[in-house]
């Protein structure tokens, strides 16, 4: 025996985490400064292995951040600029108090202000993992740049956030780097893939916010106050990366376009420019001149352990990239003031296509709608009065399915006033097993190539000339038609019972069935109970763990299942639904 | 304390009241002088000093004139002894001036006049009767005072006495003063047209500072000099540049190490769309399922819904909570890295040897053996195996042909069949039957008729011993229409029995009694008709006991231990732990080191007696409650019946090799019996030669699988 005794709770897990109350307390700050604190170095809880031991033999509920962020966070020179807000807030309120107006004056303009640049270069050391990390910010300023410039939040704020928000937008035409659009019922899903990294951001409908009361704008305040400075610091990377200048200014021969007619001031000088980006209608000016040889093609250089079919599938991949890059490209569009025109314009410019509106709905329009040149109008309205020889007259799903699709669209679907075919998710990635919708199956078939789309209209379309036909006869016939065999099999069936019936006396006499064994249904059986057998053998755990996944699958499979079964139901009756209306038609 | 009043009244130019009254006071100190006789004159001068009086408020201080004219009434004061020396008050009559009076008290005269012949005080005569009888005689005397100028006798007025009795009572001198005047507040809140002072404005309020010209220049040449810089304008917009210019990708801080990135928001599936395909949709039962789960364990945190057209969509009312939502996900959710587990389940099976290859065991139901009208609860197989005994609860043992499924025999006990058993020895044909307190020892009277036949004759050779010994039990020989019927011997015990069991050898069999006693357990000798109680003590309920197939060995089951007992030692060798709540029941491997138990909470344990006392495996194959447990004599099996309804057959083999730890793979599961009050099979027993098992249900059949 001997040494020292050994106390509990003293070493291991139970010194590396520390609750929050006492990390408040080591950095002496008031909650809501280390809330944000919290936020702006990015600093979370952990959830510990082993809870209990942690938490010192207790089982209450608390939250434990790590000890080293703890003490990474006294070190943080913004915490003395939290402690001298706070004193600059109480002399305010003094001067405040005694009616001093000019010691408030003075106080106001030496208010202390912190940077939060080297958080952003602390928080993430390379710009590939600032861009990991851009999905939040996106969609919070986003959602900033559309509040009322009224309460809520700071005007500066709001401001600064649709100035960042349009500045990105503008790169990503410029980069044309947008690869998927999702019109849900949230608001529109962009995903774009800036050096690689899929950034996806959602904006919601502009529509006005009916603000909820419990939500705490503050700590959403404090998220966006980071989320700026980092999108601020990505945007300059990103814009000189493209040549650009940044701030963006708007291509010289394109200002002279955008400019308002003279004498009519559109606003503010300085309003007025961020509005003319925002139109997104006008491209950027570099700070060098791009050439035509600039677009030297790469030389390809073979990874080794490539085999030719990878460099082949690779190569091929990069062709339906550009292919994708280009997909407007030499189409003029027209929106109609009914259709979103920000999220179009957006879609529209980042795949080449040109784009323009009415004067009076938004700064920036570049053509008219009686321009001939124009391919494709989009609108919004359930039929068009007058129509222009010339072009599509489209709904603007149109657009975003054909930027999902990597093609564009028949457009027959989408004329104005038809019903629309579904508008799918481009995230889902079906995997086997999976219950896939049919038009997605379509659409896959589509891209492989092939036509399908067309020859089973026209095959349901025979189909339904034929049943026309056929409805003047007899409806059983119509039967016949669609299962010729199983009727014939029904007919043997019944054929052998009548035979069988007939014979059929008091006492009977049936010879015994030839039961045909059937091998490999008997090998199954054979095979499953085996399985069975070697389950019942399972270790508890592993039993629990085997039992948890198959339930998982099998929950999978049921769900899969119960869609297809829907979607079977809703096409039958949609199906006698199309009869119905005919028949009444015909009579 | 008057005088600096009186002053104040006096600089009080505005206070014309104030001045009256304090007159009255000074006069009054210069009257003290005054004779008597210049009283008449003094009143005249108050006549004629009332007019200006009246008529203009005295402005000016220190006019001693008027102010002696206002004091009407010198002599009043001297009378109440508040005379005090007045600087500014002068008599005409009085030519001494403001001297103490006492320098003249000898004399007879006071001072002079401008010839410089003495002015004479009043003659002064009278003594204490004078007085007296002036005070007797005037009815005036109360109101007479002396001057102490002019020595002269005053007789005060009416007023007088009245002013001398107001001031008494602390009253103000003037009758017609109201001390109680509404107040004029000059300095009030309320903003004025008109300055209360009449001022004029300073000077200095129209020549520019000196000072103030000093202090600007100075500042002036500051700013000139570039001391002074004008405050820079402040810059809302932040300053933007390259921050990851020199981006150094291994500079990973402390932190870092630890850093769990949160995870990325899911991405939106097909039922998110604004024009979902139409099974995405929710029906009307799922719509309403939605709406009763708990915000938190909704698979979607929202309806999909379906728009005609992208005009049709409406704002989401829930964005904002969405994101904010999602911030404090980031800032409060503790995070923890959890691995995946990306295990393919198959791989989870655990690879066993097929049950083709370890055959043979029963596989298919061959027989049924019908007849009992109520649950079976035991069976036992003879050691030929050509006959099968089984015991029901409707109170008959039957014997059966095992291959022919022929009830050969029905012997009614009228009782509950607890426990049977055939006597494993194959020279002696005779089964032990457990009936409510007793076992009888049948001879079925099947097979080998020299067989059974040597068997009765062994019974009969019983020659009882001389001296009578006390046993626990009673032997009682069989009536002879008992013996007709097969019995042979009844071992009458004195509490209900639960079962017996016979040692190898066939000589000696133990039996189980329902009590708590020490006298559960009971071992019985049939050849010397003996019975004995090995145990002095109770060590719990005992649920079964066995011989030892080989060694001297005793197996008690008590709930949850399994004790090994040494016959020959009479000792404990072993206490087995069976980790289960109730063992149902108990079996041991024909090599005797192995024994299994089956529980009624649904565990076979298996022990391996030369390895621990703790089970090497415990089996949760069937579902409920263990009835009975059996091995196989030769082949490498063992069985167990539950009440599910199955059996389940497993291959347990055991090498010689000690280091080789026994194989246990499950074989077959065998169903066929149907539950009846939520029993299924009640026993289970192997055929001793062949891979046979027979099994006794609670739907009164049994059942032969092969």
């Amino acid at each position: 025996m001997g040494g020292l005794e050994k106390k509990k709770y003293q070493r291991g897990s139970a010194t590396n985490y520390i609750t929050r109350n006492k990390a408040r307390k080591k950095l002496q700050l008031s909650l809501p400064d280390f809330r944000r604190l919290c936020i702006l170095k990015g600093i979370y809880p952990h959830e510990p292995r082993h809870k209990k031991k942690v938490n010192k033999g207790s089982t209450a509920a608390r939250t434990f951040y790590l000890l080293k962020d703890i003490k990474f966070l006294l070190h943080e020179p913004i915490v003395n600029k939290f402690r001298e807000y706070k004193i600059f807030v109480r002399k305010l309120r003094k001067a405040y108090g005694k009616s001093e107006w000019g010691t408030a004056e003075r106080l106001k303009d030496n208010k202390p202000t912190y940077k939060l640049d080297h958080i952003v270069k602390e928080r993430y050391p390379t710009f590939v993992d600032a861009l990991r990390d851009l999905d939040d910010a996106l969609s919070m300023c986003f959602l900033f740049s559309t509040f009322p410039r009224t309460g809520k939040c700071h005007v500066q704020t709001i401001q600064l956030c649709r100035r960042l928000a349009v500045e990105f937008l503008n790169y990503v035409i410029a980069s044309r780097s947008l690869r998927k659009v999702f019109l849900s019922i949230k608001g529109i899903y962009y995903q774009a893939e800036v050096l690689g990294q899929p950034i996806t951001w959602i904006t919601p409908y502009t529509f006005a916010h009916d603000h909820p009361t419990d939500v705490d704008y503050r700590v959403m305040a404090t998220f966006t106050e980071f989320y700026t400075t980092l999108l601020g610091f990505v945007n300059f990377r990103l814009y000189h990366s493209l040549n650009l200048h940044y701030p963006p200014k708007i291509d010289g021969q394109a200002e002279v376009e955008v400019k308002p007619a003279e004498g009519k001031e559109y606003a503010m000088d300085s309003e007025s420019y961020l509005e003319k980006l925002s139109a997104l209608s006008a491209s950027l000016a570099r700070v060098v001149a791009p050439t035509q040889e600039d677009d030297v093609e790469m030389d390809e250089f073979p990874v080794e352990g490539e085999t030719a079919e990878q460099m082949d599938a690779r190569r091929k991949e990069q062709e339906a990239l550009e292919k994708h890059k280009k997909l407007f490209e030499g189409l003029r569009f027209f929106l109609n003031r009914e259709v979103p025109r920000e999220p179009l314009a957006f879609v529209i410019r980042c795949f080449g296509g040109q784009v323009s509106w009415d004067k009076s709905l938004c700064i920036g329009a570049t053509y008219d709608v009686s321009d001939p040149s124009i391919t494709h109008q989009i609108v919004d309205r359930p039929r068009v009065e007058q129509q222009v020889v010339g072009r599509y007259y489209l709904q603007p799903q149109w657009v975003f399915d054909s930027v999902n699709a990597k093609l564009c669209l028949p457009v027959a679907d989408y004329f104005p006033g038809v019903l629309l075919p579904p508008h799918l998710s481009p995230f889902v990635t079906e995997q086997e097993g999976d219950y896939i919708p049919p038009e997605k199956l379509k659409l896959l078939a589509m891209q492989r190539g092939e036509d399908p789309g067309e020859e089973t209209e026209e095959e349901e379309e025979e189909e339904e000339e034929e049943e026309e036909d056929d409805n003047d006869k007899d409806e059983e016939e119509e039967e016949e038609d669609e299962s010729e065999k199983e009727e014939e099999i029904k007919l043997k069936k019944m054929e052998e019972q009548k035979a069988q019936s007939n014979k059929a006396l008091p006492v009977k006499v049936t010879a015994g069935k030839v039961r045909l064994e059937d091998k490999q249904r008997l090998e199954q059986e054979q095979q499953s109970e085996e399985k069975r057998l070697a389950i019942m053998m399972m270790k508890k755990r592993e039993k629990y763990l085997y039992k948890k996944i198959m339930f998982g699958k099998k929950r999978k499979i049921r769900e899969a299942n119960k869609l297809a079964a829907k979607r079977k139901a809703h096409d039958t009756a949609l199906k006698e639904e199309k009869k119905k209306t005919k028949k009444a038609r015909r009579a | 304390m008057e005088q600096p009043l009186e002053l104040e009244s006096d600089d009080d130019l505005t206070d014309s009241e104030e001045s009256v009254y304090s007159g009255l006071e000074d006069s009054g100190s210069d009257s003290t002088n005054s004779s008597a006789a210049e009283e008449e004159e003094e009143e005249e001068d108050e006549g004629e000093q009332e007019e200006p009086s009246n008529g203009a408020a005295p402005k000016v201080k220190g006019a001693p004139r008027k102010s002696k004219a206002l004091g009407a009434d010198p002599p009043l004061k001297d009378s109440e002894g508040l005379s005090v020396p007045d600087e500014y008050e002068e008599d005409i009559r009085n030519t001494v001036g403001n001297i103490p009076m006492e320098w003249y008290q000898d004399f007879p005269h006071i001072g002079y006049d401008l010839e410089g012949k003495r002015i004479y005080k009043p003659i002064r005569n009278k003594d204490e009767l004078d007085k007296f009888l002036e005070k007797m005689e005037n009815p005036d005397y109360w109101r007479t005072v002396q001057d102490k100028m002019t020595g002269a006798d005053i007789k005060l007025t009416d007023e007088q006495v009245d002013l001398v009795h107001r001031l008494q009572k602390g009253q103000f001198g003037d009758v017609h003063f109201n001390p109680y005047e509404p107040a004029i507040d000059f300095f009030t809140h309320e903003v004025m047209i008109h300055p209360v002072t009449n001022r004029p404005a300073d000077k200095r309020s129209f020549i520019p500072s000196l000072i103030e010209k000093e202090k600007v220049s100075k500042l002036v040449h500051a700013i000139k000099m570039g001391w002074i810089k004008p405050r820079k304008p402040k810059e809302d917009t932040p300053t933007y540049y390259d921050l990851w210019a020199h981006e150094d990708p291994n500079s990973i801080l402390g932190r870092h190490k630890m850093h769990v990135p949160a995870p990325k928001m899911k991405l939106p599936g097909h039922e998110e769309s604004y024009n979902p395909p139409p099974e995405y949709l929710l029906s009307e039962e799922e719509k309403l399922a939605w709406e009763q789960q708990e915000p938190a364990e909704r698979r979607l945190n929202f309806v999909p819904q379906q728009y005609r057209c992208l005009r049709a969509v409406p704002g989401y009312p829930r964005f904002i909570h969405e994101r904010f939502e999602r911030c404090l996900d980031l800032y409060l959710c503790p995070r923890q890295r959890k691995m995946r587990v990306n295990v393919d389940p198959e791989d989870l099976i655990p690879k066993l040897p097929k049950p083709r290859d370890l055959q043979p065991f029963p596989t298919t139901q061959a027989l049924v053996y019908r007849g009992h009208s109520s649950l079976v609860r035991c069976l036992s197989v003879s050691p030929s195996g050509q006959w099968l005994a089984s015991g029901s609860d409707d109170g008959t043992v039957r014997f059966w042909e095992v291959c022919t499924a022929r009830c050969m025999k029905t012997l009614p006990v009228g009782g509950v069949v607890k426990s049977i058993a055939w006597n494993p020895n194959p020279t002696i044909c005779l089964v032990a039957v457990c009936v409510e307190q007793s076992v009888l020892l049948v001879n079925p009277c099947l097979g080998d008729k020299l067989l059974y036949g040597a068997t009765d004759q062994v019974l009969e050779s019983y020659v009882p011993p001389e001296e009578e010994r006390v046993q626990p039990v009673q032997w009682v020989t069989a009536t002879s229409e008992e013996h007709s019927r097969g019995i042979r011997l009844t071992v009458q015990h004195s509490k209900a029995l639960k079962q017996v069991t016979w040692h190898g050898k066939g000589d000696y069999f133990a039996t189980v009694v329902a009590d708590n006693s020490n006298m559960q357990v009971l071992i019985h000798q049939t050849s010397k008709r003996w019975s004995q109680n090995p145990f002095r003590k109770s060590k719990g309920l005992v649920q079964c006991v066995l011989f030892h197939p080989i060694r001297p060995y005793f197996f008690v089951a008590t709930q949850r231990y399994v004790r090994v007992y040494n016959l020959l030692k009479q000792e404990l060798t072993k206490k087995l732990m069976a980790n289960c709540k109730w063992v149902s029941s108990m079996a041991i491997h024909p090599a005797g080191d192995n024994v299994i138990c089956g529980s009624y909470d649904s565990k076979l344990a298996w022990f391996d007696l030369d390895l621990s006392t703790r089970p090497y495996q415990l089996l949760r194959h069937h579902r409920k409650a263990l009835r009975s447990v059996a091995f196989h004599k030769h082949y490498p099996l063992f069985a167990s019946g539950s009440d599910d309804g199955t059996v389940i057959v497993c291959h347990g083999m055991v090498y010689n090799d000690l280091l080789q730890n026994p194989l246990l793979v499950p074989v077959k599961v065998l169903k066929g019996h149907t539950l009846t009050m939520d029993l299924g099979v009640l026993d289970v027993v192997f055929h001793p030669t062949q891979p046979w098992v027979f099994s006794s249900g609670a739907d009164g059949t049994v059942r032969l699988y092969t």
